[in-house]
């Protein structure tokens, strides 16, 4: 989507060719850095070295007094192309039967609001009419045929508009009350103004008949072309979406899939490459976690233990059964319980041979139990290797230290259960069921 | 529940009915299955699965949850009245607990992950075919999420008949342990009961599951799907 930065010189020879004046505007291009709308005075003032903040108060003020400055503004910003590309957004706009007919829309339907607002007798906006119905039709092609990143630009100033246009929150609904309440007192101030009441009712009468005329004339039309507009923002929303999703399988799923390809000679590591890429994608349908997102902190102890699992199994290959019942908030006490449970999973997953570690955690109103069980080879309790005494040890150490209980039990040649009990604080005992 | 076609189907080998829109997927399980069943029919879709499964009368139908002409729920809840013999073991790589909750509730004897190894896939055919139910690990869990008595605070569910919309201590006890990894074997010898009582356990959760009206059943999974 975006073309590398061409410098000015480095125009196609046939341009070069072109007539002197028409290569000297060609080389006037709207500049990417440092704009606030279109790049239009800080292009010219690349060009004349003029000062970027003078010109653009030159084009504020014809702006505001006559209307001609946003005209020419946005007739340069059509004409000029920008630095990365090399046509202008009319040549694009020309092609855009859809935009065309949006513009035309709104300049009609500009052209009636001011035909009112003449009527009305108000003196205020009567000279600066015809460039603003320009400006407006030329802003409507420039939305719909500017470069993505143009586009994206533009979003950043309509963001606040079409939020309080679309979303239905109570504060915005306030909001909108708000400004119809002030407009309306304004234009009943305007009308009370008049002291002639009668002779206002006239022109009213007649408002209102041509208002019917136009809308009985045009307001299908109009509706027409914003249902279309409608329908294709739909279809790109659902491009959209599809592009992301296409995204996010290639970063995961098929680079998984290339790998495994590479290296089908090793079973185990296939198996860990399924296995963990499985995990991810899970995460982001069920979950609505993006892929990878997993590092950092987990926020719940639901996601603490699930990132127990990911990491023993990308770490041992061993399979782990992961099943949590409710959810809270994870405080020191719930840290050490999930420090204590990954250290049990770790152990299962190294030392008792079983290819399956199962592990369960529940959150109750009072207290929250991990158990990690394995069905593999076991030991006496009573004649315990020293390599494991220390993980009995440290685990309960750990846990009695935070006011919970571990309790292990083993039986040779049918596998281990480490059960850990931690109670809950009262601060804890909120009900929070977080995603 | 019909215990004329009972003993044939736990004893010997089971015909079995594959419904999966994964040609790979239901190859793979053939062979895996390989002797221990009687593979009679497979299907990929919602109407070549009511169909087949109308002809074959299978004992045991494996159905994916996922299916392309809708969830495998359409399958059990059409045949289910009409086939009281046959049984519906879901089997489904998905997580999401309400398409899970949705199968069960329809009239399927169990669920069990995708990723179960062949011998135990046996094992739960078998279970189903004499008309037991099968908890895998995973949907004790969402039963026991289900049914959790919602801790302090928000005001408790109506509940239109107590007796459905509750687990008894037991139970739960029951679902803790087939969380927990346990066979029920192992939970019998663990709580002191036969294997049989807790297998009767588990059935009744089961009856509860597709019975209750409790409205805490539909919350918590659209809870679950918005999460």
């Amino acid at each position: 989507m975006d073309e590398p930065t061409r410098p000015a010189a480095d125009q196609p020879p046939e341009q070069q060719r072109e007539p002197d004046w028409q290569a000297r505007i060609g080389s006037l291009r709207r500049v990417k850095e440092g704009r606030i709308a279109g790049g239009v005075a800080a292009g010219i003032s690349a060009k004349t070295g003029m000062s970027v903040t003078l010109i653009r108060v030159i084009f504020f003020l014809t702006a505001i007094i006559t209307g001609f400055g946003l005209a020419i503004y946005v007739i340069a910003w059509l004409f000029l192309p920008a630095t990365d590309e090399n046509t202008n957004i009319a040549s694009r706009a020309v092609g855009d039967l859809r935009g065309i007919a949006l513009a035309t829309v709104t300049a009609s339907m500009m052209i009636v609001l001011l035909v009112f607002i003449s009527i009305l007798g108000i003196g205020l906006f009567s000279s600066l009419s015809w460039p603003l119905v320009l400006a407006a039709a030329g802003l409507v092609l420039i939305w719909r045929n500017a470069s993505p990143a143009e586009q994206a630009t533009m979003q950043g100033f309509t963001q606040p508009l079409l939020g309080a246009a679309e979303s239905g929150g109570r504060s915005r609904f306030g909001l909108r009350l708000l400004i119809a309440g002030l407009l309306l007192i304004i234009g009943l101030a305007v009308l009370a103004s008049e002291h002639d009441a009668v002779a206002l009712l006239q022109p009213l009468a007649g408002l209102v008949l041509v208002i019917g005329a136009v809308a009985a004339l045009c307001g299908p039309w109009w509706l027409r072309v914003m249902r279309d507009l409608v329908v294709e923002r739909q279809a790109r929303i659902r491009a959209e979406e599809r592009a992301d999703i296409a995204a996010r399988v290639h970063d995961s799923v098929l680079q998984t899939l290339a790998l495994i390809q590479r290296r089908a000679d090793s079973p185990q590591q296939v198996i860990q490459l399924a296995r963990a890429q499985e995990r991810e994608l899970r995460s982001w349908l069920f979950d609505g976690r993006a892929p990878g997102s997993m590092d950092g902190m987990a926020a719940t102890f639901a996601a603490a233990i699930r990132r127990i699992q990911q990491d023993v199994e990308a770490q041992h290959g061993v399979a782990i059964e992961a099943v949590t019942v409710g959810d809270c908030g994870i405080d020191d006490d719930l840290g050490a319980l999930l420090a204590a449970a990954r250290e049990a999973t770790v152990n299962a997953a190294k030392w008792s041979g079983a290819q399956v570690v199962s592990l369960f955690a529940e959150v109750e109103p009072d207290e929250v139990s991990v158990f990690v069980r394995d069905r593999g080879r076991g030991f006496d309790p009573a004649a315990v290797p020293a390599d494991r005494k220390g993980l009995a040890e440290s685990v309960r150490a750990r846990m009695e230290r935070r006011g919970g209980c571990a309790t292990v039990r083993s039986v040779l040649g049918e596998g281990t259960e480490v059960s850990l009990t931690m109670p809950r604080t009262a601060g804890q005992r909120e009900p929070s069921r977080a995603p | 529940m019909s215990p004329e076609d009972a003993p044939s189907a736990a004893a010997g080998r089971p015909r079995v009915f594959i419904v999966d829109d994964h040609g790979l997927f239901r190859a793979g399980v053939r062979s895996e299955l390989g002797d221990h069943v009687e593979v009679v029919g497979e299907a990929d879709d919602v109407l070549p699965a009511v169909e087949g499964i109308a002809r074959c009368l299978p004992d045991v139908v494996l159905l994916d949850v996922h299916l392309p002409g809708g969830g495998g729920q359409l399958v059990v809840s059409e045949l289910a009245p009409v086939l009281p013999q046959t049984r519906f073991l879901a089997l489904s790589a998905s997580d999401a607990p309400e398409d899970v909750i949705a199968v069960i509730r329809a009239g399927a004897r169990g669920y069990v992950t995708k990723t179960i190894s062949g011998s135990e896939l046996v094992d739960a055919i078998r279970q189903v075919a004499a008309g037991d139910a099968v908890f895998s690990p995973r949907l004790a869990g969402f039963v026991l999420d289900a049914f959790a008595t919602q801790p302090g605070g928000s005001e408790p569910a109506p509940s239109f008949d107590p007796e459905l919309d509750q687990l008894t201590p037991r139970e739960r006890e029951v679902l803790r342990l087939i969380a927990r990894g346990y066979t029920y074997k192992e939970i019998a010898r663990d709580l002191f009961i036969s294997a049989k009582t807790v297998e009767s356990h588990v059935s009744s959760v089961l009856r509860k599951l597709q019975l209750s009206t409790r409205h805490q059943l539909t919350r918590w999974a659209a809870e679950r799907r918005l999460a």
